[in-house]
């Protein structure tokens, strides 16, 4: 109780009270805005990642349509639109064609509750309004919420597809989404206890001094890993890997329905980065140098620095694609659950322990930063020595079974195939190999039974 | 009636409706499907009810986690796309009339007993983050730990049970 | 608003979960039964704490502890069924007798047996 109280005197109390006053014709307004804004964003990232890409692999870029090939996206987009659309004889229609529509909306409604700035006039009135759809006390929660009802979208194209690797993307994609869910809802808790609030304009509010992204280091870094993971995107990228999954979850996909499909992906990645810009680099407020001058954080103007940031995770997205190649799915999943979530987890308790005694006593900050460093140190080098035991164990597995469950499987990493030990051990043929095959047969047999 | 209770009474009625789809559909997919609905219906149930908190956890752990589980554990069985046949028991009239009995008993005993009564919706009462977190972390501080404890065990025997299964396989 | 709005809608929520639950045959549809019995406690919780103002919020409280133990069960609950899927390759409730005493469970058992080794050797 005592703690609650002080946090009280400390920290503001949420005061929405700007929001909601708008008339109707305001909220229409902001709305559509918004939904131009994406849709004109999605248009020229799916251009600035071709040309950036291409850059970086030393080729030119789609350079034809338009000033710099700008209306490229525009006229793909077109194509798309004008292709035959195809519906699998196996899919189940209904949801097929809701598949899309469900993963495409929840990436547009997410950005209601964003900041794009703050309180302005509108032009040719004098009514006074938040460049913000609306924010509510819970709004990040509400951000979650909402990206957590995406994840139907691609599970439900993958099942409706009714097809193999469909069905395995989807799987793939949405376990992955919820792994890193877990990751991303812990990467936040640190800022709400640093912001008081869940609101977006709050937590905007809150670092008028210093960004999050700069005193809460980890919570950032956890945060690009976890988005990156959340929207599917290289190197995360293997609901989609081409090698082993065609498509993935929109294998079955053609025309518009995977023009949605696309749309979404581009949407959720400036939501994320929205969100990212919002939590952790200060959202609208102008970046350092530009700060110093009063007249940077009024009218219109932060709508171009909250723009900017957002570009820059956008870039950042790019230039992922552009360097790093894909993960393992395994490997992949070990990141997520064993080590973003243990350091999440880690750091929100560091965070939780320095916040509530600076806030009851104010301890030297020093002490508790340095401890927190040791306490982390310690635990990075605990899992890295547990990484090593567990490699060390393929080693014991039993012999290698060439058709473990019924079909033919190449070996795992330190295993052998029994062709060749018995070719090594030089007395065995190929009747060697058979043998060792009868005898792990009959014991599997009887394991089935038993 | 107010608006608030017509809109609850949609809610309400969407919720039912959807759930009754969950118990008898045909399609195992389509009712993991259905039970979204009702589980969305709910939540804004909760919002009319005042308790923003718990309406959007609802979404977030139960729409965004516990439904896509079950959609897993569906997929993973081997779901058709088409209908199945016999997807209910021998003993479904018993149920039936079991389930029957259960609604009248209790909605005839709950209009006995709260007939006249009326929730007061004012912004006095409102289930913030705030409220609710100040609740959970002064008086239910010691159930939370249990909580965590028990999930803390679900998680371990959840591991284990998948774990054996590999192992046993073999 | 009627208090009795919400109770209704819980306890039609609540039977129509029974009947789900007794009447289903797949056991991941039984266990969306038991959700939604969950779900119609959660409503009555969070009805009552609106109406009896409480201090402490117990009834929200409670529908949070509820939506998380919900959140363990099912957990546990689907690796279980999985297993019984990998065992079984079936997960049909009336066909899993092991536990039973009487003739003709032990006779579907070894009906289930010749089955499944007719169906294993077969691979091989």
């Amino acid at each position: 109780m005592n703690l609650a109280h002080g946090a009280g005197v400390i920290l503001a109390k949420d005061d929405l009270s700007e929001f909601g006053n708008d008339p109707w014709w305001l909220w229409l307004v902001k709305g559509v805005l918004i939904f131009v804004i994406l849709v004109v964003l999605t248009l020229f990232n799916i251009w600035a990642e071709r040309r950036v890409v291409a850059r970086m692999q030393h080729r030119v870029g789609p350079n034809v349509h338009g000033p710099f090939g700008l209306l490229q996206s525009l006229a793909d987009g077109i194509k798309l639109a004008l292709k035959e659309d195809v519906v699998p004889k196996a899919a189940d229609k209904v949801l097929f064609i809701i598949a899309p529509v469900i993963s495409t909306i929840p990436a547009f409604i997410a950005f209601a509750v964003i900041p794009f700035g703050p309180v302005v006039t509108v032009p040719f009135t004098d009514i006074e309004t938040p460049l913000q759809l609306t924010d509510m006390p819970v709004a990040v929660l509400y951000i979650l919420a909402v990206a957590s009802v995406g994840i139907y979208g691609i599970v439900l194209a993958g099942w409706s597809s009714g097809s193999t690797y469909a069905l395995l993307g989807g799987l793939r994609s949405s376990a992955q989404m919820i792994s890193y869910e877990v990751a991303m809802g812990l990467a936040f808790v640190a800022v709400f206890l640093y912001a008081g609030s869940m609101s977006t304009s709050e937590i905007v509010a809150a670092q008028e001094r210093l960004w999050f992204g700069l005193i809460l280091i980890p919570s950032f870094l956890i945060y690009i890993a976890a988005m990156v993971g959340e929207t599917n995107r290289a190197p995360f990228d293997l609901p989609e890997a081409e090698g082993e999954l065609v498509g993935g979850f929109h294998t079955e996909y053609s025309s518009l329905k995977f023009a949605l499909f696309f749309l979404a992906e581009y949407v959720n990645m400036v939501t994320v980065g929205a969100l990212a810009t919002t939590l952790f680099l200060g959202g609208w407020m102008a970046p350092w140098p530009l700060s110093l001058w009063d007249g940077a954080n009024q009218g219109y103007l932060p709508l171009l620095w909250f723009l900017g940031k957002t570009m820059l995770f956008i870039f950042f997205f790019i230039w992922l694609r552009g360097t790093l190649p894909r993960m393992r799915y395994d490997q992949f999943m070990k990141l997520g659950w064993k080590v973003l979530i243990p350091v999440a987890l880690l750091w929100t308790v560091a965070v939780a322990t320095i916040r509530a005694i600076t806030l009851d006593e104010g301890i030297d900050r020093r002490y508790i930063i340095g401890a927190a460093l040791v306490a982390v140190l310690v635990f990075l080098a605990l899992s890295f020595v547990g990484e090593k035991a567990t490699e060390e164990e393929p080693e014991e597995e039993p012999e290698f079974d060439a058709f473990a469950g019924g079909y033919p499987v190449p070996p795992m990493p330190g295993q052998q195939l029994p062709v060749l030990t018995s070719v090594t051990g030089s007395t065995g043929t190929s009747a060697g190999a058979g043998d060792t095959d009868d005898g792990g047969a009959p014991v599997s047999e009887e394991d089935r039974g038993a | 009636m107010s608006a608030v209770e017509v809109l609850f009474a949609l809610l309400g009625l969407v919720a039912v409706g959807s759930a009754l789809l969950v118990v008898t559909t045909a399609r195992l997919v389509h009712a993991a499907l259905w039970l979204v609905v009702t589980l969305g219906a709910l939540a804004g149930c909760y919002l009319l009810l005042a308790a923003e908190f718990v309406a959007w956890v609802q979404v977030l752990i139960y729409v965004g986690a516990v439904v896509v589980l079950l959609l897993f554990a569906l997929m993973l069985t081997r779901a058709p796309t088409a209908a199945e046949a016999g997807t209910v028991t021998a003993n479904r009239p018993l149920a039936a009339g079991l389930a029957v009995l259960v609604a009248a008993a209790l909605v005839s005993s709950l209009v006995a007993g709260f007939r006249d009564v009326r929730i007061d919706l004012d912004d006095s009462v409102v289930g913030s983050a705030e409220t609710t977190g100040e609740a959970l972390f002064t008086s239910w501080v010691l159930p939370f730990e249990v909580l965590s404890v028990l999930l803390l065990a679900a998680l371990v025997g959840a591991i284990v049970l998948s774990r054996s299964t590999r192992g046993g396989g073999r | 608003m009627l208090l009795l709005f919400p109770l209704v809608v819980s306890a039609l929520l609540f039977s129509i979960g029974v009947y789900g639950v007794l009447a289903r045959r797949n056991a991941v549809l039984v266990l969306m039964g038991v959700e939604l019995m969950l779900n119609a406690v959660n409503l009555n919780l969070v009805a009552f704490d609106t109406y009896l103002r409480d201090v402490v919020h117990s009834g929200q409280v409670l529908t949070l502890f509820v939506i998380a133990v919900a959140a363990a069960e099912l957990g546990l609950g689907l690796a279980i069924v999985l297993m019984i899927f990998r065992s079984h390759q079936h997960i049909d409730i009336d066909r899993l007798r092991e536990l039973s005493d009487s003739d003709a469970a032990d006779e579907a058992i070894a009906r289930d047996h010749q089955i499944w080794t007719g169906v294993a050797g077969g691979e091989r």
